[in-house]
């Protein structure tokens, strides 16, 4: 066999898979959003957080994973959806979020975890200007799963837009001053 | 077979930083009106030498020619063929600065100022000059010294070289023992995969040795292989050229995998990829057997306990005596342990005091000054964060002091004081901290000016009488600069305002202490590490607070005489004869509180340089060591928060920033009263 052809193997299944994606779906006040499989680092129970002084009520705090402390977001409170109680159900999905030239650790509460789903780019489409109580900038569009339709979400930029942005330590310095 | 250069690449940039360092300190310690230390020129050309030799082994090029005309420059000095004068310091320094850029060039990959280097570099010819071509000549008729002597070695094997328990990987190694080696494979002869025998050898080799060996010691290692290979071993003339004509070799695209990189290829790749490095700390070999001395110590202690447990299933509780003695013992290991490890970032603050002597060189030729700078307890150790955050400030006082608090010499002898000035650094640790001083012997603050300015600026009202103390703490507010003509060296007005808040943000403070017309004392106090910290914890309604030990001055239960109203707010208590402010962490955070006044809980009095204030908590819980963790690295700064720790239950505590705490105690109290004016007003 000679390496031209050894190559060519190679590449047919990694062609395929660059069209489609694996996403964990969660429940959301009866709606079902994707994210990117591959940024899910954990999915545990809620538990007790430590509040962060004068930040925004959907940041229900931080917690301590391993070492590391990760903040945690309210994904309904978020998105102005109606607050429930923490059940046992409760869930938070610890996600990695690409910030700018880091990565950042941050968890999500969400009602529930649903399913995985494999979902192709031409099962994906726009979503539509209005209609839903996220904005559209953080959607990265719809698809129809099993007649089911699930929101996949932009966790980057939803997850590093208004308060939870990265602010440039000294500009910051210099405001308070 | 691979002599894999790249992981050295790392360590030759760190070393030749270091040699820089040296050479600097050493030039700086000349004194050019004696006699001329031998010692001294000798040791500044070993370590210029070094860095022109191992730049040449990683193909930095640029470096090692630069570098080569320095080593002649030096050469001729130590020969006694040139006098030292202050010029020639002054160029080598500067030749320095351009070595130091073209290593951090690549480092990062990049490249150094062009003109620069031309610039210096036509100094340096031009010093070196006429005499140049006799140098030359001389150098190669005496000297191995300056250049060793290379050997060209072409070696090609033969197919079945290695069926006779022949391996050049082992012979290479040998040579690369003698001195500075540089293969290259020429892997044209090797056949496709498919037909490629791993056991017969394709590859041919040319290797390049600059040692200082004799013609039969290389020909003694390749005599097992004589009837096996071509071999020739003879004198290379030209380095340089060789070295040239390795670079154009390795732009051949090579399809197949070579046995040997070569070692320019590997030293290119890795300069490019360190950019992203955290940078490198070197320990000495004591501190490292200590923590392994304690390792050791805590798996003997692991295996007692977990003998005690196996023990106490068959005997039950009287092993319970034991268990506690195995669980003190491992909580002193552990706690040996983590000292330990901390011992590991610990540095002495010479590398930041490094930095001064040239600093002072420079500047005091360049304002006429005369300077005499004296150095204290510069072996005082300190983590190794902490040093380089302290340098840009340190930097930044002395050049004030050079700048504004020395005199020129007429200005001193007409005051009555010695013409050369002095500037004194110490360092020592006092109590869990490292305090640096800044002390010279200059003018001292122009406290009128300074007040005057801050009328001016509108930071004062007319009516503000000020102390001298006062006084001094106006230099740190942003916006006020003392000097009376904005130089390019300092008097920007951006200058003290940003020393405070940079020693601030590191859990430091920073004071100064004057006299007129006897001189200046800046004292910086800075943790020892920002890794661990000594933590008081307080309780707030549900939540738990970390109150960093060194900023607390006292803690004590409000009594009701003591508390005082302004403008109607409880808000200020007497403390003994000063009234300071009170901080209601449960107001300023926003979370649920126990005690609503003052006299139910406690105060914690704490202190941010020369402010104080009272944190007002429901109550104080233990003391402790924590450690710290970042906010920023997941989330972002919070004002009034700098840092979090885990508590023994695995709980998330936030550790308090005093200064930022006063901030939004003072904003609260300004909201405060905007609040209660509006419902008079209503």
């Amino acid at each position: 066999m000679t390496i031209a052809t050894y190559d060519n193997a190679l590449d047919e299944p990694a062609a395929e898979a660059a069209v489609t994606e694996q996403y964990l779906t969660f429940v959301l006040d009866g709606e079902e959003y994707g994210v990117d499989i591959l940024r899910v680092r954990e999915i545990k129970g809620w538990q007790k957080t430590t509040p962060i002084p004068n930040t925004p009520e959907y940041l229900k705090g931080v917690i301590n994973m391993r070492g590391t402390i990760v903040p945690i977001i309210d994904l309904r409170e978020r998105f102005g959806l109606e607050k429930v109680e923490y059940g046992p159900t409760t869930v938070v999905i610890v996600l990695k979020v690409i910030s700018g030239e880091r990565d950042r650790t941050m968890g999500i509460v969400v009602d529930a975890v649903s399913d995985t789903y494999q979902i192709s780019a031409d099962q994906v489409q726009p979503a539509p200007e209005f209609g839903g109580a996220i904005s559209v900038e953080f959607l990265r569009g719809l698809a129809t799963v099993d007649e089911q339709m699930i929101i996949l979400l932009d966790i980057d930029h939803l997850l590093n837009s208004g308060e939870l942005k990265v602010m440039e330590r000294a500009a910051q310095s210099v405001a308070e001053e | 077979m691979s002599i894999d250069l790249s992981k050295f690449v790392e360590t030759y940039l760190d070393e030749t930083g270091e040699r820089l360092e040296f050479i600097e300190a050493q030039l700086l310690s000349i004194d050019t009106a004696d006699a001329l230390d031998a010692e001294t020129v000798n040791a500044i050309f070993r370590a210029a030498h070094s860095i022109k030799g191992g730049a040449g082994t990683f193909g930095f090029t640029a470096v090692s020619d630069f570098t080569h005309l320095v080593e002649t420059l030096l050469d001729e000095i130590r020969a006694g063929q040139r006098e030292f004068s202050a010029e020639i310091v002054d160029l080598l320094l500067e030749s320095k600065d351009v070595i130091a850029g073209m290593i951090r060039a690549a480092r990062d990959g990049g490249v150094f100022d062009a003109d620069t280097v031309a610039h210096v570099r036509e100094e340096l010819e031009r010093l070196v000059g006429g005499s140049h071509e006799e140098t030359a000549g001389a150098q190669a008729a005496d000297g191995e010294d300056a250049q060793a002597a290379a050997w060209r070695i072409r070696f090609a094997p033969y197919p079945h070289l290695m069926e006779f328990g022949n391996d050049p990987l082992r012979m290479f190694e040998v040579l690369s023992e003698m001195g500075d080696l540089e293969v290259e494979a020429d892997v044209s002869g090797l056949p496709s995969l498919d037909e490629l025998n791993a056991r017969e050898m394709h590859t041919r080799w040319t290797l390049t040795l600059r040692a200082d060996v004799e013609h039969n010691e290389i020909a003694e290692l390749f005599e097992w292989v004589e009837d096996d290979c071509d071999l020739s071993i003879e004198r290379a003339e030209e380095v340089e050229d060789e070295s040239r004509h390795i670079e154009e070799v390795e732009d051949e695209p090579t399809k197949a995998s070579a046995p040997a990189e070569t070692p320019t290829a590997a030293g290119r790749s890795t300069g490019g990829r360190s950019a992203a490095s955290s940078g490198s700390i070197r320990v000495s070999i004591d501190k490292i057997d200590s923590l392994i001395n304690i390792a050791g110590e805590l798996v003997i202690t692991q295996s007692m306990l977990d003998q005690t447990s196996t023990d106490m299933e068959e005997h039950g509780v009287d092993l319970l005596e034991k268990l506690r003695d195995g669980l003190a013992q491992l909580e002193r290991n552990t706690r040996e342990l983590q000292e330990g490890v901390m011992r590991i970032r610990m540095v002495p603050i010479s590398f930041a005091f490094n930095r001064v002597p040239r600093l002072v060189h420079d500047l005091s030729a360049k304002f006429g000054k005369q300077i005499d700078l004296g150095i204290n307890g510069e072996q005082t150790e300190l983590d190794k964060t902490v040093m380089e955050k302290l340098g840009d400030p340190l930097v930044h006082l002395v050049r004030n002091a050079i700048d504004h608090g020395i005199e020129t010499p007429e200005e001193r002898l007409a005051a009555g004081k010695p013409a050369v000035g002095t500037i004194e650094l110490s360092a020592f640790h006092e109590g869990g901290k490292i305090v640096v001083e800044i002390k010279d012997d200059g003018a001292g603050l122009n406290t009128e000016a300074i007040v005057a300015k801050a009328r001016a600026a509108g930071v004062l009202t007319d009516s503000d009488s000020v102390t001298d103390a006062q006084a001094g703490e106006l230099i740190f507010h942003p916006g006020l600069s003392t000097a009376s003509e904005v130089s390019d060296v300092s008097g920007r007005g951006v200058g003290m305002d940003v020393v405070r808040r940079n020693i601030n943000s590191l859990g430091g403070s920073v004071t100064v202490d004057s006299k007129r017309g006897q001189g200046t004392t800046f004292t910086i106090r800075l943790p020892l590490t920002l890794a661990i910290l000594d933590g008081q914890l307080v309780q707030v309604g549900e939540q738990v607070y970390v109150v960093p030990l060194l900023s607390i001055v006292e803690s004590l239960q409000p009594r009701d005489e003591f508390i005082k109203s302004l403008s109607g707010s409880r808000g200020i208590y007497k403390l003994r004869d000063e009234y300071i402010p009170v901080i209601r962490v449960h107001e300023v955070f926003d979370v649920d509180h126990e005690c609503e006044e003052l006299t139910e809980g406690l105060l914690v009095v704490v202190e941010n340089g020369k402010q104080r204030a009272g944190l007002f908590v429901d109550d104080l819980l233990g003391q402790q060591q924590v450690v710290i963790k970042s906010l920023e690295e997941n989330f972002k700064r919070v004002e009034g928060v700098s840092g979090a720790t885990i508590l023994g239950d695995g709980t998330v505590a936030l550790i308090l920033d005093i200064g930022g705490l006063m901030r939004l105690g003072r904003n609260q109290a300004r909201a405060n009263i905007a609040t209660a004016n509006t419902a008079a007003t209503a």
